[in-house]
């Protein structure tokens, strides 16, 4: 299962990758910005995203109402700073199905990304050994 | 400044501190800004209803510890992540007291950086005047603290976010 990062900072990209591998979740993609993870999208093809939400060019609102006028399939989890209630009701208009606040613990990531999976009938990989 | 702004920052700085780099930290009484100045501060504007900022202000040192220990990573200034991750702890910070300002919609900017000993920084959308409170905070890297100021325009009009970091040298 391949998962795309998007988010315009590197150390929460490392944090968020460190923590899907002892998941289980050992392939991913990275993008810095919404622009730059539109245009790998369909390279990448990936299973699942975690988007920002406030990124320089394009914010991680814009990707993925974008995304959404294409794909309806793809799931798409929003990792952000934004807690307000109708910032999380505006993301899941626009297309979101599931969202984290940050700051996030890895069990709340990993809750969130199986949570997504389960209700679309995905399976979940098994955690990494001794993790 | 109102003071119903201070605790959703007290709140935010613990919570972030505490999820994101394990760090236990243990607030100070709040107090007026005088001529504190830091080696590593990173800035988020407010605007919207509130406008303002809030600066993460570290010794040189502290900083460091903070970054490796929020990053997983030996950070020193020089490392190419060091300013994202002092960002993007200032992002959260601000994103987490946002949430919690009472009956005000607000934005945030993107993260600024600023490494070496700062002057005071200045914000253009809020007047030159406004109260700057200092929110002083201990860990075990090192004591750090957090500048607070939003103000409330009386108009209700929508500023940009603008950060200015002034009389930074290394």
């Amino acid at each position: 299962m391949k998962i795309m990062l998007v988010d315009d900072s590197r150390t929460i990209r490392n944090i968020q990758k460190k923590i899907l591998h002892e998941l289980g979740y050992t392939e991913t993609a990275e993008a810095g910005d919404g622009a730059e993870a539109i245009s790998m999208f369909k390279d990448v093809a990936p299973d699942l995203v975690l988007v920002d939400w406030n990124m320089p060019n394009m914010d991680g609102l814009t990707f993925v109402k974008m995304i959404r006028q294409s794909d309806k399939k793809t799931p798409l989890i929003m990792c952000t700073t934004e807690a307000e209630k109708n910032r999380v009701v505006e993301a899941i208009k626009a297309g979101v199905n599931n969202y984290v606040v940050k700051p996030f613990t890895a069990e709340t990531l990993g809750e969130k990304i199986n949570q997504t999976l389960t209700r679309l009938g995905i399976s979940a990989p098994q955690p990494v050994a001794g993790s | 400044m109102d003071v119903r702004f201070i605790n959703p920052f007290i709140n935010s700085v613990r919570q972030v501190f505490k999820t994101m780099a394990q760090l236990d930290i243990t607030v100070d009484k709040p107090r007026m800004k005088t001529n504190e100045t830091a080696d590593v501060c990173g800035v988020i504007g407010f605007s919207g209803d509130a406008i303002g900022t809030v600066v993460l202000s570290f010794p040189r040192d502290v900083a460091c510890k903070i970054a490796t220990s929020f990053s997983g990573v030996e950070m020193t200034v020089d490392h190419p992540d060091f300013s994202d991750a002092i960002g993007e702890l200032a992002n959260m910070v601000a994103g987490g007291a946002k949430s919690q300002f009472p009956g005000v919609s607000v934005s945030i900017s993107l993260p600024t950086v600023a490494v070496g000993r700062t002057q005071p920084i200045s914000v253009t959308t809020v007047p030159s005047n406004s109260p700057r409170l200092i929110i002083p905070c201990r860990s075990v890297y090192g004591s750090f603290f957090v500048e607070v100021v939003v103000v409330i325009p009386k108009m209700n009009s929508t500023c940009a976010p603008a950060v200015a970091v002034a009389g930074v040298g290394s």
